[in-house]
């Protein structure tokens, strides 16, 4: 159970800093909490809450109404096979079922070694491509059952810990504006007319006159 | 997977699909269907009217499902009212939907220099990329496209060295389909569960983002902005029909040869063309038949054989009793089972039902585990009936559905009436009433005979 550390603090700022309004980065500081410790803790929720300016219940609130965020500890792989229309009509459900026989464990459930989390997920944008599974998100597209077998060798043994970060890691590339460049972001009630806006709606006033 | 347009002319949003490098700044400039960053530089030598004008003369008609014109949503903005907020749904999640990710994945500005050409036009005071948690290299591509963006003064202050300034934030979602219902998204954005909001008002561009007109407009609506602005609103109209023109990506997956992402014509391009030709679909795989297919995605009811001439047009789905939606067409040849998929696909909805409204929260679930019971074997010779009217109570029929000429049942045009704040309730009807309706004889031998049926094609003739 962990506050965000000193590092992740001054990039949660720096992200409550884009937003017009600081609550907008609830979501964001929770993904940067769950990449921190894994999954969502009460001490970091309470922290973020302290951040955006709300209390702690409202970002469990938040948080608890979205599918990534986890509130309990879960495998350093979270193996999300589709069973959607269009992977179940090639074999999602079956995959699903082979994932579980080969795991061990019910889909929900973590190995006992704490290295799988296997999920039942909805689809997730790969239908061309089915069946179709994400490992931390990252896809792994038309999976037979020797293909998840191999998949799971692969994992255990270290062989794709460059191409699937550990669970919570979302992107491995982070925006960053620089400060002098940061055009207008301020409270909504700051806001007045665009000066582009104003510019040509006096041009044609002046030309109508 | 195939992919892509047809022919290079009919690439306009996906002609640097297969360009090595396509999403790199240097790469975005150096190839693709018109020069990248020089449509923003043209768009600022125009009034924000003018490129508005453009957007409504041009009829870009909206890529998220309700196909609604952007250039008339823009005009739904109540004037004089500062500020204004442009926010891209990138959260993509219907199931079969699967574009928006590859726009953002390999042609990530394009979706940034549309984002600037309608913040201009619009006077938006900051642009927000919505993009679905869960497409984590999506958003990688982004977050680097944006950061090279910013350092070349393309996004942020004095863009290009003129009075226009905007700032654009990409802010991840984290797994939730309702998000993808723009007053669900705005609620998500300001940091809330993402509830859709009690209507009116129907349009955020009122009250939106921290209640100031807002515009949500879909990736690929905004990532045809730059073609256009190259190439002008002649152009844009010279492929596609009246009322629908342009190109539009179609995802087509399911039980076909060769499934993939299309860059079609809107609304000349028919079903059967989909399928079969080579360059498409390959045809229904290894030589089975068609049994049904959905042409809109999950929410859309279910199309037959008998609706394969139709064209990909909006209108002309529409009237015949599903949705266009957004662009994905899911096909079933006859080994499938219509029950165990209209489960999957209910499924889906109760899973996803935010729980807002009671019709949609009870409704969706009830529905599930009444489908469950029947594929189960558990199922009561009234349950046909319940299924039908706890539907009805989500969406008061007669319910949206296809023609069925051998049963002589005429269409019931889109879109259905609905007991709820948004579409997500009725849509979980749509895999129900054309299920049942045409394979009513399915449902009845699960619950009833001993050992179940063999799973076969659409009857000719009608079973009720």
């Amino acid at each position: 159970m962990a506050r965000l550390t000193p590092a992740n603090e001054q990039l949660a700022r720096s992200i409550v800093a884009r937003y017009p309004v600081p609550k907008s980065a609830t979501i964001p500081l929770c993904h940067l909490a769950q990449e921190q410790d894994g999954h969502l803790t009460d001490d970091a929720m309470a922290h973020i809450a302290e951040l955006v300016g709300c209390t702690a219940a409202e970002v469990l609130g938040t948080a608890s109404f979205y599918e990534m965020f986890k509130r309990h500890e879960t495998g350093t792989y979270c193996v999300n096979v589709c069973t959607n229309i269009s992977c179940q009509l090639l074999g999602g459900e079956e995959l699903l079922e082979h994932a579980e026989r080969t795991l061990g464990v019910r889909a929900g459930g973590t190995t006992a070694d704490g290295m799988f989390t296997l999920e039942d997920v909805e689809c997730i944008a790969a239908c061309t491509e089915a069946p179709a599974l994400q490992v931390n998100y990252r896809y792994f597209h038309r999976i037979s059952t020797e293909d998840f077998d191999q998949l799971v060798d692969d994992l255990r043994s270290g062989r794709l810990s460059d191409e699937v970060p550990p669970h919570g890691t979302l992107g491995k590339v982070r925006q960053e504006i620089p400060a002098d460049k940061v055009a207008n972001i301020t409270p909504p009630e700051e806001q007045t007319e665009p000066v582009w806006i104003a510019r040509h709606r006096q041009a044609a006033e002046g030309g109508a006159s | 997977m195939a992919e892509g347009a047809v022919s290079p002319e009919l690439a306009r949003v996906t002609s640097r699909w297969a360009v090595e490098g396509g999403h790199t700044i240097d790469g975005y400039r150096a190839s693709g269907s018109y020069a990248g960053y020089e449509s923003i530089r043209a768009a600022l030598d125009l009034s924000p009217d003018q490129v508005s004008g453009m957007v409504k003369d041009a009829t870009v008609l909206g890529r998220g499902g309700a196909g609604f014109p952007a250039g008339v949503k823009w005009g739904f903005c109540p004037p004089g009212v500062w500020p204004r907020y442009l926010v891209v749904n990138g959260d993509e999640s219907e199931p079969g939907t699967y574009k928006d990710r590859i726009l953002m994945e390999r042609d990530p500005h394009q979706l940034i220099e549309g984002c600037l050409i309608a913040a201009y036009a619009i006077g938006a005071a900051q642009v927000f990329l919505y993009v679905r948690g869960e497409m984590a290299h999506a958003q990688e591509r982004i977050a680097a496209a944006l950061n090279e963006a910013y350092a070349a003064g393309l996004v942020g202050k004095n863009i290009l060295g003129t009075d226009f300034s905007v700032d654009i934030v990409l802010h991840w979602g984290a797994g939730a389909y309702i998000v993808g219902e723009e007053t669900a998204l705005i609620e998500s954005l300001e940091g809330n569960r993402g509830m859709p909001r009690l209507k009116p008002p129907f349009f955020p561009a009122a009250k939106g983002l921290y209640m100031a007109p807002t515009f949500v407009n879909n990736v690929e609506t905004q990532a045809n902005l730059p073609w256009l602005v190259a190439h002008g609103v002649d152009a844009y109209r010279s492929v596609g029909t009246e009322a629908s023109p342009g190109t539009r990506l179609i995802a087509l997956s399911g039980h076909v040869n060769t499934p993939g992402v299309f860059e079609v014509p809107q609304g000349t391009t028919t079903f059967r063309e989909l399928f079969e030709a080579e360059h498409y679909g390959g045809g229904i795989r290894d030589g089975h038949e068609l049994k049904m297919f959905i042409p809109g995605g999950a929410s859309a009811p279910w199309f037959f054989p008998e609706q394969v001439d139709l064209p990909l047009e909006g209108r002309v789905v529409g009237g015949e009793g599903s949705m266009l939606g957004s662009g994905a067409v899911v096909v079933m040849d006859e080994t499938t089972d219509a029950v165990r998929a209209c489960l999957r696909v209910v499924r889906f909805f109760a899973r996803e039902s935010c729980g807002k409204c009671a019709p949609c929260r009870e409704g969706t679930t009830w529905e599930e585990k009444i489908l469950q019971r029947i594929l189960d074997g558990h199922g009561r010779p009234s349950d046909i009936d319940l299924l039908l009217d706890v539907a009805d109570n989500i969406s008061p029929g007669p319910y949206p559905t296809a023609a069925h000429p051998g049963a002589g049942l005429e269409a019931v045009p889109f879109p259905p009436r609905q007991t709820t704040i948004c579409p997500l309730g009725p849509s979980s009807v749509a895999p129900i009433t054309s299920a049942i309706r045409r394979f009513r004889h399915e449902f009845e031998a699960k619950i009833t005979k001993r050992d179940s049926i063999p799973v076969a094609a659409a009857p000719a003739q009608g079973d009720h």
